[in-house]
């Protein structure tokens, strides 16, 4: 079997300086290109830790992770910032959007943002991404002109807009109502067939977690039942 | 376009509200400086111009003389004396010629006119004035002095018996143009000239006592054949009047004093009011910068989330450093802007609002490219140094935290 493309070994991540939380203990956890996989568990469990440490937004206080072939423990932060930007996407539970700005400037941010200045090429991959989720038409619409919805699938573009290796999303669906939920969850499902983006999706909700390949359960900072 | 200057520009437009205060509040700071420098170097110009109108900039004589003593005290001889200061009588300085031409090739000096002057009496029917006769090369002199630009009546004329006089003095002996004086030196020589011109340089003790003659007439009346009591000098560069007096006082051994000795009270009075004027200018831009960093650091508080977005998608720190960066530097150049159209108009609005009874303007205003230039640059320096703490918290923001809590 091909490495994982992303691999956290004995991660434990701790909190507080007179009073030491653990919040992750031990975590160990293996996702392979193309997996499509929920990560659920109880209020406070430690699931938005581990995302915060796969998402390399934060350092683990023990163990490794290693991320498309890269070890990110020893990185600085600018060395980790180019990583994520080019291996990682982000949708949230809210949006998230920046409300000064429309929908293909949203979804243009975070490349713009890499490379420090824009291009008609920049404009049209953003483009793309936007006819991808369905909203050619809504390109030019600022964040409080759309619905929770539609702001959902600009964030969706904006994460898949440079191809990455791996999408996390944090409860992408607690926000909506059933139908837009459904319209979310299958776009992330259908660029997952499509383009075999691994997606990492943060769940409470059963029937979604259901409609993923694999399940990793956590509960007090351990994994406690990865399934198969 | 840049990342930086995108989001930054955005950031100042979706703030329109903040925008506008902060702008107006660095334009008025920029409006009081430059109303403030255009009123104060106004006033600077005028009263160097007056004083310099009726005075060169500097003035070679021989030193003043003083009494030698014949016995120098030593080791086994005291000495009990008192020495008399010396009367001091109308020298020529040796040689002038040939130190009017070292003055001339002197760096910074731009005209040099030799002069005989002394003291007399004018005399004309009754009334008796005291008078100062200058003996000069009216070609040479008008470039150190333009007294043909402040004739009031008749026209400048210095020789052939004819001679230009102060205003005041013209008064006081109820001369006109073409009235015959009787001018008497220190010397003992009496000579009667007539009155070709009535000169008023604003200047009273000159105005009441100068009599201008030719150089030669000067050196009969003083019995200075060929001689010339005083150099006098224009240099480039007024403020650099002192520097070319000790230059020339260490090459010729003669005295050379500088306008801005004499004027000692006048420059410190200027020095005072433009210490006012840093002092005014340092508060104005403190409260500025202040202004400055205050909106901003609300800007990175209210967009913490924004930021911590940004960078979780990839945006590297310092780019988001330069965001607020430019917001300050822009805050700073566009206000400086208005702020300096509208000290302009306001300076102007001063100046012509009060004037003298001959018309001319009571506060002189300087407002110069200069002026605009240093102001504006000072005023976006300002706004990037103001934008410096802002912009540093915000690049240092946690992107997880900010998220979590933003």
């Amino acid at each position: 079997m091909a490495d994982p493309l992303l691999q956290l070994e004995g991660i434990v991540k701790e909190y507080g300086e007179a009073v030491r939380t653990r919040a992750l203990d031990g975590v160990d956890v293996a996702l392979h290109s193309g997996e499509f996989v929920a990560l659920i568990g109880p209020s406070g469990s430690g699931k938005s830790t581990l995302l915060n440490v796969i998402g390399l937004l934060d350092r683990p206080s023990a163990g490794r992770v290693v991320l498309a072939g890269t070890e990110t423990t020893s990185l600085d932060d600018a060395a980790l910032t180019k990583l994520r930007g080019r291996t990682l996407g982000f949708v949230f539970q809210f949006h998230h959007l920046l409300p000064g700005f429309t929908a293909l400037e949203n979804v243009m941010l975070p490349e713009w943002g890499d490379l420090g200045h824009g291009s008609a090429e920049l404009r049209k991959r953003g483009e793309e991404a936007l006819t991808a989720v369905g909203l050619e038409r809504r390109m030019h619409h600022t964040p409080s002109q759309l619905s929770g919805g539609e702001a959902q699938r600009v964030a969706i573009a904006r994460a898949l807009s440079r191809r990455p290796a791996l999408l996390l999303a944090d409860e992408p669906t607690g926000n909506l109502d059933t139908v837009s939920a459904n319209e979310v969850f299958d776009l992330l499902r259908d660029f997952n067939r499509r383009l075999q983006t691994t997606c990492l999706i943060v769940t409470h909700d059963p029937r979604i977690a259901d409609r993923c390949d694999r399940v990793i359960q956590i509960v007090n900072g351990r994994i406690v039942a990865p399934e198969p | 376009m840049p990342f930086e200057w995108f989001v930054a520009l955005r950031y100042i437009r979706e703030a329109r509200g903040q925008t506008a205060l902060i702008l107006a509040a660095v334009s008025v700071g920029v409006a009081v400086i430059v109303f403030l420098s255009a009123l104060i170097g106004g006033l600077e110009v005028s009263l160097i111009d007056k004083t310099l109108g009726s005075q060169p900039h500097v003035t070679l004589h021989e030193p003043r003389e003083t009494a030698r003593p014949l016995v120098e005290p030593s080791p086994t001889l005291a000495i009990a004396r008192e020495i008399q200061p010396s009367p001091q009588r109308l020298r020529s300085i040796d040689q002038w010629p040939s130190v009017l031409r070292e003055a001339e090739e002197t760096d910074g000096v731009t005209a040099a006119s030799p002069m005989v002057t002394g003291p007399g009496f004018a005399v004309r029917s009754n009334a008796t004035s005291p008078i100062v006769v200058l003996g000069v090369d009216p070609e040479r002199f008008v470039a150190i002095i333009d007294v043909p630009r402040k004739i009031l009546r008749g026209r400048f004329e210095a020789g052939g018996g004819r001679v230009s006089i102060g205003s005041t003095l013209a008064s006081d002996l109820g001369a006109e143009v073409g009235d015959r004086i009787h001018v008497s030196t220190t010397e003992g020589v009496d000579d009667v000239v007539t009155v070709a011109g009535i000169f008023m340089l604003g200047n009273e003790a000159v105005d009441r006592t100068w009599v201008l003659t030719s150089l030669r007439h000067a050196q009969s009346l003083y019995a200075l054949p060929g001689g010339a009591t005083t150099i006098e000098l224009k240099v480039a560069d007024v403020f650099q009047a002192e520097q070319v007096a000790v230059a020339l006082h260490d090459r010729t051994g003669l005295d050379a004093d500088s306008w801005m000795t004499l004027n000692a009270e006048l420059l410190a009075g200027l020095s005072a009011q433009s210490g006012s004027k840093s002092l005014i200018q340092f508060f104005v831009v403190l409260a500025v910068a202040l202004g400055i960093a205050s909106v901003l650091i609300v800007s990175v508080v209210q967009k913490s989330r924004e930021i911590g977005i940004l960078r979780a998608v990839g945006t590297p720190r310092h780019r988001i450093l330069w965001v607020f960066l430019i917001q300050g530097g822009l805050l700073g150049l566009v206000g400086s802007f208005a702020g300096c159209a509208l000290g302009a108009f306001l300076a102007r609005g001063v100046e012509g609002a009060s004037t003298n009874p001959d018309g001319s303007a009571r506060f002189l205003v300087q407002l110069t490219p200069q002026l605009f230039l240093y102001t504006s640059l000072l005023a976006t320096g300002v706004g990037l140094l103001s934008a410096v703490i802002p912009a540093v918290r915000a690049s240092r923001l946690d992107p997880a935290t900010s998220i979590r809590n933003g």
